[in-house]
């Protein structure tokens, strides 16, 4: 297993941790699907939605600041979606004063609706991606059938991201050192604009060289070892009962909401 | 560090299902033909070494370089992906890379990860591949040619990307096609400057050492004539329908018309079942109390489960 900064995961025992990643893989993407089928203003369904995914955050021990921390950093999307509160036709809530432009009910329902949909949905992969690890998620997919090949590829990513990442953070530092670039935030840089970007340039050449070296290296262990282009698996170990019961019951909840948005339209 | 506002990664919750679903299919399609292809084409040699090339990719993605007033351009990778590797094994790379970043990190959602793939996988590929091949066929083969090629097809892969995605969230209603189009495309036309800048370096870089992968990368096509057809079709429809309903507000109209019809065809599926089917639940205000209780019961029981289960292991 791999310590590093960038992988979200969080070790622990809660139920949501021990629950197979193939129920959680299933659950997450069905309850983002049903986030997504919840149609605009369906304010009822987003109260249930949340509760759902706040419960399964207690559930998972986490701590509730943690998912809602993360969640906020995906907002800034938001940012796009914002025209709608004018562009919108509808009942006139306010006018800007000076522009002329108009905030229509209409228009706000739409923006609240979509923001508050893709939060929710946020926080359902941010609590996936904390209780599950990655090489179970992708025995998850493993099982889905995604293809093996991709799995592969997949997997040998994941194995060489943290390496590479940690490359690139040195390449950052050793120009950050030959003052390339201003530490601070609105610092003074070195160079002109198009020196500054060759210089990147450069430092992404290197990674990919660093790279396909790097994969030259892999290839002949990989060949020593007895790869022969095949990619071989253990089989899936079968479902628990508890994870059976998890997905009947998750997959259960989900239908009801799914119900819900017909019957409260 | 990895996310902006102005992103190419979509988050769940801005494309429509019918969107996400159209665009899910047509990216399981194509990576299934690249999957087809790199398997026959490259042999067991590219598995490692794709692997490792999504993760430099994906580490590249964090070099960037001081702009102006605190913005920085960074690299997406499509473009310098597919001249190393040609556009198979790009279009697999970047599948990864944007999968990883939708799984792990949230950059970009889950239902909505067909689209990206779609939209940095495929499109950026695709009009990565035809632009620097095109120009390498008329420039030649000196460095300022691999260069300029490079610079051109990584400025419009990201333009181009750009609009895409504004055309994707227009059709689903997120955002407004007046308002979207010029946005992302004047926005990206700056970005992918950066973008063309840091893929120029790299080349040069690459130009310098290891010549042979930038002369490999740019064997001649190995894909048939199908995907030549397919490929410029994409790149011109795009590139004739962006500007024209950007500029032109005839075609605005007709993109809000499509639009409009989307939405018709969409409603229906809520209509089935009347207003006030559900007994005594027909009135808007009680159902959200009602759900606000259950709500409340949910994260209740949770709690409390939390809490059972607790006492009980520190009971052991």
């Amino acid at each position: 297993m791999h310590v590093h900064f960038l992988d979200p995961y969080q070790d622990g025992s809660s139920p949501l941790h021990r629950l197979d990643a193939r129920v959680k893989l299933l659950l997450t993407v069905a309850f983002i699907l049903v986030t997504a089928l919840t149609p605009i203003g369906a304010w009822p369904v987003y109260i249930l939605l949340f509760a759902l995914v706040i419960a399964a955050q207690l559930l998972a021990e986490l701590g509730l600041g943690y998912v809602l921390k993360r969640s906020a950093l995906a907002l800034p999307f938001v940012l796009s979606a914002a025209p709608l509160l004018f562009s919108v036709a509808g009942d006139a809530l306010l006018t800007l004063p000076g522009l002329g432009w108009v905030l229509s009910v209409q228009g706000l329902e739409r923006f609240l609706s979509l923001s508050i949909k893709s939060w929710i949905s946020v926080q359902a992969a941010i609590l996936m991606s904390a209780t599950a690890t990655f090489p179970d998620l992708l025995q998850a997919m493993r099982a889905l059938r995604v293809p093996r090949l991709l799995v592969a590829i997949f997997s040998l990513m994941w194995r060489y991201l943290f390496v590479l990442v940690d490359e690139a953070l040195r390449l950052m530092r050793a120009r950050l050192a030959r003052s390339g670039e201003s530490g601070l935030a609105g610092g003074k840089t070195g160079g002109s604009l198009i020196w500054r970007a060759q210089t990147a340039g450069g430092m992404a050449g290197s990674l990919f060289l660093r790279g396909f070296e790097r994969a030259d290296r892999i290839y002949t262990a990989m060949l020593s070892r007895g790869y022969d282009g095949e990619v071989r698996s253990f089989p899936l170990p079968p479902l628990s009962a508890a994870d059976r019961i998890a997905l009947a019951v998750g997959g259960g909840v989900l239908g009801l909401i799914l119900l819900l948005n017909f019957l409260i339209r | 560090m990895l996310l902006s506002p102005f992103g190419m990664h979509i988050p769940d919750g801005f494309l429509s299902t019918a969107v996400s679903v159209i665009f899910w299919i047509m990216s399981v399609a194509a990576v299934g033909l690249a999957l087809q292809r790199v398997n026959k084409d490259l042999g067991e040699r590219q598995v490692p070494l794709m692997g490792v090339l999504a993760a430099a990719i994906f580490a590249g993605q964090m070099l960037n370089f001081a702009v102006a007033g605190g913005t920085s351009g960074h690299l997406m990778g499509a473009a310098i992906a597919t001249i190393l590797l040609g556009p198979w094994a790009a279009l697999l790379i970047m599948t990864c890379v944007v999968a990883i970043q939708a799984l792990i990190f949230q950059d970009g959602g889950l239902l909505v990860l067909g689209a990206n793939i779609f939209n940095m996988g495929v499109v950026g590929v695709t009009v990565s591949y035809f632009t620097y091949q095109t120009l390498r066929r008329i420039l030649g083969t000196q460095r300022w040619a691999v260069l300029a090629a490079g610079f051109a097809a990584a400025w419009l892969s990201i333009e181009l990307t750009a609009l895409v995605v504004a055309l994707q969230l227009a059709i689903s209603g997120s955002a407004p096609v007046n308002l979207a189009i010029p946005a992302m495309a004047g926005i990206h036309a700056v970005i992918g400057i950066g973008e063309g800048l840091i893929t120029m370096g790299s080349l040069a870089f690459l130009y310098a050492t290891r010549r042979d992968l930038i002369e490999t990368g740019s064997a001649p096509a190995p894909a048939g004539r199908l995907v030549w057809v397919v490929g410029l079709l994409l790149a011109g429809g795009i590139a004739v329908l962006s500007p024209l309903a950007s500029a032109n507000p005839d075609g605005l109209e007709w993109v809000a018309e499509q639009n409009g019809f989307l939405k018709l065809a969409q409603n229906p599926s809520y209509n089935l079942i009347p207003d006030y089917v559900l007994p005594g639940v027909s009135n808007e205000a009680l159902a959200t109390i009602l759900a606000g209780v259950i709500g409340a019961l949910i994260v209740a029981g949770a709690a409390f489960g939390i809490a059972y289960l607790r006492r009980r292991s520190s009971g052991d």
